[in-house]
This record gives structure tokens, C-alpha cells and sequence, in this order.
């Protein structure tokens, strides 16, 4: 083939992976649009193969066969509670990637004494092994963190932003001794790129470590989109055009979602990830209260049933439990009975964007039933009941009445203007900003404490026994 | 002009086209996207099989098996895992309208 109908064919991938993403922006024309996707990758992997010619296959058929199976089963297997860990881990594979691909070429030109590389490579090349490393190695802490097998709590360094800083130096200047070497020094240049490699992976443990557990959704975006730049600066290696605007797509996807997630807790990234913000802890004693109001199950449900509307409020503490069915159930139970139930979903609801919808997707919830917080935060006050199933800091009205707060500012949902406010909370203890929470004090508040599970379980019982 | 700036203008343009199209994504679907993007995050496995090409070096040849390996399973896992969590977002649709 042509390398101009090669060049068209990539072309005609990089148009279908744009209209995929278009796809994306409705509900109804979303699965048709990550097919196109599909499709796009299909056409492109082809391509590839047909450009490359007759060569050697086996390696490319193993590495097929292995990712292709062990992505199979794992995105057949996963649990939709467990998204949040499979996407992360995703990335590091993705920044990984690139970062391999990279390393292959360097070690082509170096070691085996194959076509020397061009400067603008060389710098393209480096940024693909750090940006890729740095992915893969925070990926796979915020995996960690994210299911539970790493503590979620910051780990905070004595003066780690110096030792960042000094990394980040060692690797400028490995790089800066790569590009002035010349060719008669070839082993020298094996070393800078072994360091350059190797710190690329312990600052990305040392850059995800100190952030908390509710930080994920921005550091899970950022990842994300750095796994895309990542796969941009490998186009720039090979001159390949389609991996560039690939990787520039995820990149810009990836950005965004940082940002909506950052607005959403009124905080700038940096903040994000330098503070080692929720290291403070405060007690969760119930000291800090006055003027706590706690029921059962069955008190729960006779305010319940009486409800003309309803507002679940969900969060991460319903994940956890995996109460997503019974949340469904008692909303169906409740509907059934003639109240209007709704789902109000705030932003960093949960650990990744979006993680919320999917999970009440996947308990069969209409998504026409799940309203976001600008869209639903005028109807609270003409709510009956507000259930606050597992969401703490994002309905904490500190965040509105206490500037010194150190919320203050964040958007939250305003649950406290309803009638009655349910809060399903295992005890009294903090969210993750380490604060108290205002609501739990206010006359209109019912903590129901247990397992956000057990508690559903709960009303949806006691709600039956009514029936009858 | 050159392969790098042809490159950058890519690039630049591209990042341009993406914010255009993903800003206007619904937080409904925010998830799925970000699986569906590591799913184009495996693009990367082109280059992985010009890395992979046996017959190249010992070394490299690795480096890319391992890398197509690292980037299939985000095409493959990225896309099905991505398609299964739209079934549910329509699926419903369908018994809604049934109902």
C-alpha cells in the first residue's frame, strides 16, 4: 500500500475517534459513539500492520493474545463499585505503554548501535519515559489506595517537596547530559536514561502518597490524562500523527475532569497535590455535638412514609457497602407509594467523576431520576425528606456559614433546607476533610447509625411491615 | 516544515478539538468516558508493534512485547468495559419504555 493511503487511513481513524467521543455527549447515541471508537482502533491496528509489511508477527501475536485476554476478563469481571481502581489501574498500563515504547526505541539507537536519534526525538522520548513512568508508578499507588490495599490515609515525607525537587533535578540533568554526549560515549548515555527511568518511578509513588483517599476523582483525572500525553510524546518519537491527537484527546478529556472535580471542592490543584490535605484529623467525638438527634430503622420509616418527596443524597460510604441495589429498591418502595423520589449526585461524589451515575445505573436507577447539584439544589426546600446515604463533607453547611472553615467555599448540597434531613452514617467521625459536620447538630437532622447497607435493609423492611 | 512542528500543530489542534467535544460530556457520563479513554490511551500500541517487530533486538523487541501487552489490555478492557457500562445506562431506557 501507499504511504499517502496509509497516511489516509489514519486520517479516517483520527475522524472516527473524534465523532466517538461526540457520541459521548448524550446518553442515547453514547454506546453507538464508543463502538466508533472501537472501530477507530481497529482500522488503526490494521493499518499498522499492513505499513510494517512482512516482518516477524510473533511477538506482536503474544502481546495480542496476553492484554487482549487479561483485558477481557477484567473488564467482564469487575465489579461497577470497583471502577474507580480498574481506571486507575488503566492508566498506569497506558503511561506504561508508552513509556516502553519510548524505551525501546532508545534502546535500539543506544545499545545496539541502531539509526542515531534526532534531538527533537531524544526530548520527545525522555518526556514519554517520565511522563509514562510517573503514570504508571502513581497509577499503581492510587490503586493501592483506591481498593483498600494500600492505607487511603496521606503518607506525608519530612520535606518532600525538596526531595521532589531534587529528583526532578537529577532527572533534568541526566537528560541535559544524555543530549550533550556524543556517540563515543554511548555507555554514559545508557546511564542517564537508566536514571532518568528510574526516578520517573519513585516520583510518581512519592507525587501520589501524601494525597488522601477523597482527592482521588482529581488525581484519578489527572492520571488519566497524563496517560494521554504520555502516548502524545511517543507520537513525537515515532512522528506518528495518529498517536499524537490520541494522546492529545485523552489528554485534554483527562484536564477537564481534573478541573470539574478541583471546582467542585474549591480547590486548585495545587493545593490538591501538595497539601497532603485530611492529614488532620479531628476527634469525631461526639463531645463535639450538642445536639445530636439519632433514630431506627423503624422511626425512620414511619417519617418516610408519610414523605411526599424524597431526595437520596449518595456518596462514597454507599459504594463501600455496596448499597446501590437496596438504594434502589427502597426508592422504588417509596415511589410506590406515591412520593417522588430523586437522586442528587454532587460532583466528587464517590472516587472517580461520575462514579455515582454508574453505580445507580447499575441498580437499574433511570438516569433521568439522577440530577446534578446545580440542577437539584433549589428543590431541597420543598423536600420532605433528604436521605443522606454515606456522603459526608459535601452536604457539611460549614461550608456556607463558616468562612474559616476548611471547606469554606466548596459547593455542597443544600440537604439542610429540607423538611427532615436522614443522615446513614456508621458514627459520628469526620469525613475526609477531618471536620464536624454542622448538619448533624441541626433540629431537622436524624443520624440513623449502622452500615449503609444494613440501614437500607432497615427501612426497606420496616417500609413493608407498614404496608400491610 | 519539519516532522516536530507538523507534529506540534497536531497536537495543538488536537488538544483544541478535544476540549470542544469533551466539555460538552455530561457528568452522567464522565466515568464511561474516562474508560473509553483509556481505551484511546492504548493508541500507543502502534508504536508498540514497530518496538515489537522481532528481528529488530533482544531488548527492544521486549520492551515492545511488554508494552503491546500493557496497551491491549487498555484497548480491550477499555472499550468492553466501557460498552458494558452503557448497556446499563440504555438498557433501562428500553424497559422504561416497555413499562
Amino acid at each position: 500500500m501507499s504511504g499517502n493511503l496509509i497516511a489516509l487511513l489514519y486520517l479516517a481513524s483520527a475522524v472516527l475517534f473524534i465523532f466517538g467521543l461526540k457520541g459521548l455527549t448524550r446518553v442515547k447515541t453514547a454506546r453507538r459513539g464508543n463502538a466508533m471508537a472501537a472501530a477507530a482502533m481497529l482500522l488503526a491496528g490494521i493499518t499498522t500492520l499492513v505499513e510494517m509489511g512482512k516482518v516477524d508477527y510473533r511477538w506482536i501475536l503474544a502481546g495480542l493474545v496476553v492484554g487482549g485476554t487479561i483485558g477481557l476478563i477484567a473488564a467482564l469481571k469487575v465489579a461497577m463499585t470497583s471502577m474507580p481502581e480498574m481506571v486507575a489501574l488503566f492508566n498506569g498500563f497506558g503511561g506504561g505503554a508508552s513509556a516502553l515504547v519510548a524505551l525501546s526505541v532508545f534502546s535500539l539507537a543506544l545499545m545496539e548501535g541502531g539509526t542515531s536519534l534526532a534531538l527533537s526525538s531524544s526530548v520527545s522520548g525522555f518526556l514519554s519515559v517520565f511522563i509514562g513512568g510517573v503514570t504508571l508508578t502513581g497509577s499503581l499507588v492510587a490503586f493501592g489506595k483506591l481498593s483498600g490495599k494500600l492505607g487511603g490515609a496521606p503518607v506525608v515525607l519530612p520535606g518532600r517537596h525538596w526531595i521532589n525537587a531534587a529528583l526532578l533535578l537529577v532527572i533534568l540533568g541526566a537528560v541535559a547530559s544524555f543530549l550533550m554526549s556524543s556517540e563515543a560515549t554511548s555507555s554514559a548515555m545508557v546511564t542517564s536514561f537508566l536514571i532518568v527511568t528510574a526516578l520517573s518511578l519513585v516520583l510518581g509513588v512519592l507525587m501520589v502518597i501524601p494525597i488522601g483517599g477523597a482527592d482521588m476523582p482529581v488525581v484519578i483525572s489527572l492520571l488519566n490524562s497524563l496517560s494521554g500525553v504520555a502516548a502524545a510524546a511517543t507520537g513525537f518519537v515515532l512522528a506518528h500523527n495518529l498517536l499524537i491527537i490520541g494522546g492529545a484527546l485523552v489528554g485534554a478529556s483527562g484536564l477537564i475532569l481534573t478541573q470539574i472535580m478541583c471546582v467542585a471542592m474549591n480547590r486548585t490543584l495545587g493545593n490538591v497535590l501538595f497539601s497532603g490535605f485530611g492529614g488532620a484529623t479531628a476527634s469525631g467525638d461526639s463531645r463535639d455535638y450538642q445536639n445530636i438527634t439519632s433514630c431506627g430503622p423503624e422511626e425512620a420509616a414511619m417519617v418516610l412514609e408519610s414523605a411526599g418527596s424524597v431526595i437520596m443524597v449518595p456518596g462514597y460510604g454507599l459504594a463501600v457497602a455496596q448499597a446501590q441495589h437496596v438504594a434502589r429498591e427502597l426508592g422504588d418502595l417509596l415511589e410506590a407509594r406515591g412520593a417522588r423520589v430523586s437522586y442528587a449526585i454532587h460532583p466528587v461524589a464517590g472516587r472517580m467523576p461520575g462514579h455515582m451515575n454508574v453505580l445507580l445505573a447499575d441498580a437499574d436507577v433511570p438516569y433521568e431520576k439522577l440530577f446534578e447539584m446545580d440542577a437539584i439544589n433549589s428543590d431541597f426546600k420543598t423536600t420532605d425528606v433528604v436521605l443522606v446515604v454515606g456522603a459526608n463533607d459535601v452536604v457539611n453547611p460549614a461550608a456556607e456559614t463558616d468562612p474559616n472553615s476548611p471547606i469554606a467555599g466548596m459547593p455542597i448540597l443544600k440537604c439542610y433546607e429540607a423538611q427532615t434531613v436522614m443522615m446513614i452514617k456508621r458514627s459520628l467521625s469526620p469525613g475526609f476533610a477531618g471536620i464536624k459536620n454542622t448538619l448533624f447538630d441541626n433540629d431537622n437532622t436524624m443520624m440513623i447509625f449502622g452500615d449503609a447497607k444494613a440501614v437500607l435493609q432497615g427501612l426497606v423492611a420496616e417500609l413493608k411491615e407498614l404496608a400491610h | 516544515m519539519g516532522e516536530l512542528l507538523i507534529g506540534l500543530y497536531v497536537f495543538v489542534l488536537a488538544i483544541f478539538v478535544g476540549f470542544e467535544v469533551i466539555t460538552k460530556i455530561p457528568p452522567t457520563l464522565h466515568t464511561p468516558l474516562m474508560s473509553g479513554a483509556n481505551a484511546i490511551s492504548g493508541i500507543t500500541v502502534l508504536g508498540a508493534f514497530q518496538a515489537a517487530r522481532a528481528g529488530s533486538t533482544e531488548l527492544s523487541s521486549l520492551f515492545g512485547f511488554v508494552a503491546i501487552v500493557f496497551a491491549t489490555i487498555n484497548v480491550v478492557g477499555g472499550f468492553v468495559v466501557t460498552d458494558r457500562m452503557l448497556a446499563m445506562f440504555s438498557g433501562k431506557k428500553k424497559k422504561k419504555q416497555d413499562a
